[in-house]
């Protein structure tokens, strides 16, 4: 049973991928099982300096997901790439995606050139999901023209293949996609958490200090399969699918729709051991399904 | 699949017994392998039917020679801890184990206060334990909203009836007055002047008033609480500034030195 698959060229044993800041820099995960199992993973949102994120409580439960609104907590690249990703390599012998986030075009840019000349790094995964702190803090992600604008940035300081991280909050995902394919994007990996909110009854406040977060888990599996499903038609490049992936056979909906490979999100926090456990199933649900290679069901869905 | 774990944290716990012991506040043991677990102050994250995260809550007290159970006390406050309040002896739990730090129990002095407030107590009881064995003194103070809120005051009491010649002094505050001092811990310190250290567990401002008082002339351990993603160090939900830089209350903590905290 052949359930590998490819991204730009990167060939991955399977199609599973632990989302950004849902397994750290592999660290934590690394002294549950061996990590070498997955396809790859992505790390923690990097930014140009380190931290600290938005204030506690930044986690709320939902039904069928989270929210979070973590806000990019991370050491910041230098950190990154002198402590990290060195002590990375010792557990992970695979390519990694650097997922790298940015308040302005500048630190997009700086972020990408720093992390380009890492050899551990097979891609890299540009999440436009940020306020642009120059343009009224409205998301990158939200608009075609500024999320061509840090595609071509972005493509202008590395060599590596570029996936262009899509926000769901938008409202016609299709037009951003093809704008960062026209920007030269070699990828597309959607989607991001979507907006939300919780309220405490009993203190009448938002659960949440920033009071709004990312919208994840479950509950989200539909909006995203249909999001991939639309991209898939608009697009040529390959698409990495997430949004609420927990089973064998959301990874092969997801693919079905038009992922080249799957992420697994918050799945990862209710189920430490959920990835091993679901690359475990997929040749079983291949079989299942008589799906020789699993590459072949790679948009089946359409036409 | 077995091949590629290296520690299951992920372990299946079955149901003891499972009783109301203060107003809303139940005290629940377990049994099954508990051997990841290795301090007074760590905790467990429990998986509960329906609900998409996990509920951590902390180890009161935990089978030290067989591995093979624990207990944990948990108010309902929310649809969670309230279906886990109907649970019956018998019902299993899928539960991640030995989280975090936990109290160090061999840089304490040889005169340990110890504080709990409310849900902050049950951590406590086993530190306590901990610290008789090793033949330390022990001054438990504990602070509830009201009578109907407290609970274990005579287990501690009886701690140092059980082992012999350990030294256990236990004091009680409610704000209400109607148990004990009226007010809060920190209104029940007077006099302890060989205190060595102390170590805490309780809400904030709790911690803060205890920080306070002692004013850096004594210091400790302190265990903080925040709303967790995932409880193992993965998602960053619940950071904490310290001195030392930022650190995670799900897996750096939730102890910390009283010293690196900003309060």
């Amino acid at each position: 049973m052949d359930i590998s698959t490819e991204l730009s060229g990167l060939k991955l044993d399977n199609p599973i991928i632990p989302a950004s800041g849902t397994f750290g820099f592999g660290e934590e995960f690394a002294k549950l099982y061996d990590i070498n199992i997955l396809g790859s993973f992505s790390f923690k949102g990097t930014t140009r300096e380190a931290r600290f994120g938005n204030p506690t409580p930044r986690i709320a439960e939902c039904r069928e997901g989270m929210i979070n609104s973590v806000g990019l907590a991370n050491p910041g690249i230098d950190v990154v790439i002198s402590d990290e990703l060195p002590k990375l390599k010792k557990v992970f012998k695979k390519p990694v995606i650097a997922n790298i986030s940015g308040f302005s075009i500048d630190e997009y840019k700086y972020c990408c050139e720093r992390i380009d000349k890492e050899e551990q790094v097979g891609i890299i995964e540009v999440n436009i999901s940020c306020p642009n702190v120059h343009a009224g803090g409205m998301a990158f992600g939200t608009n075609p023209d500024s999320a061509a604008e840090v595609t071509e940035a972005v493509k202008s300081v590395t060599s590596k293949p570029v996936f262009m991280k899509l926000s769901p909050n938008v409202t016609d995902i299709k037009e951003i996609a093809i704008a960062c394919e026209s920007a030269g994007a070699d990828g597309i990996s959607l989607i991001n958490t979507l907006l939300g909110m919780r309220i405490d009854i009993k203190r009448g406040r938002p659960v949440i200090a920033n009071k709004m977060g990312g919208f994840s888990g479950p509950a989200i599996f539909p909006v995203a399969l249909r999001m991939v499903y639309q991209v898939y038609e608009a697009v040529n490049i390959p698409i990495i699918g997430m949004g609420g992936v927990s089973t064998a056979e959301d990874v092969v909906e997801m693919m079905m729709a038009g992922a080249s490979a799957v992420q697994i999100g918050a799945a990862n926090l209710t189920d430490p051991y959920i990835c091993p456990k679901i690359i475990e199933r997929l040749p079983e649900l291949c079989k299942e399904l008589k799906i020789e290679r699993l590459s072949d069901v790679i948009g089946r869905a359409h036409g | 699949m077995e091949n590629i774990i290296k520690k299951q944290l992920d372990q299946e716990l079955t149901i003891n017994h499972n009783i109301e012991i203060a107003d809303g506040v139940y005290e629940m043991s377990l049994t099954g392998d508990t051997s990841l677990v290795t301090a007074p102050g760590q905790f467990i994250n429990i998986k509960l039917p329906g609900f998409y995260l996990r509920r951590p809550i902390s180890i009161c007290e935990y089978d030290m020679k067989d591995h093979n159970g624990l207990v944990i006390i948990y108010k309902v406050v929310g649809q969670g801890t309230d279906l886990m309040s109907g649970m019956q002896a018998g019902d299993k739990l899928w539960c991640l184990m030995g989280l975090g730090n936990g109290f160090d129990v061999e840089t304490t002095g040889d005169h340990v206060l110890l504080v709990g407030g409310g849900v902050g107590t049950p951590p406590m009881y086993g530190l306590a334990k901990e610290l008789l064995m090793k033949q330390k003194k022990v001054t438990v103070v504990l602070g509830f909203a009201s009578k109907k809120d407290a609970f274990y005051i005579e287990k501690f009491e009886e701690l140092g009836k059980n082992m012999n010649g350990s030294d256990i002094e236990v004091r009680v505050a409610t704000v209400d007055g109607s148990l004990g001092t009226k007010g809060f811990v920190t209104d029940c310190l007077e006099g302890l002047d060989t205190v060595t250290d102390y170590c805490a567990c309780g809400p904030i401002p709790m911690l803060k008033a205890l920080y306070g008082y002692y004013d850096g002339k004594i210091t400790g351990q302190l265990s903080f609480e925040e709303r967790m993603g995932c409880g193992f160090g993965a998602c960053v939900g619940c950071s904490i500034a310290t001195k030392s830089g930022n650190k995670k209350v799900c897996k750096d903590g939730p102890v910390f030195l009283s010293s690196d905290i900003e309060m």
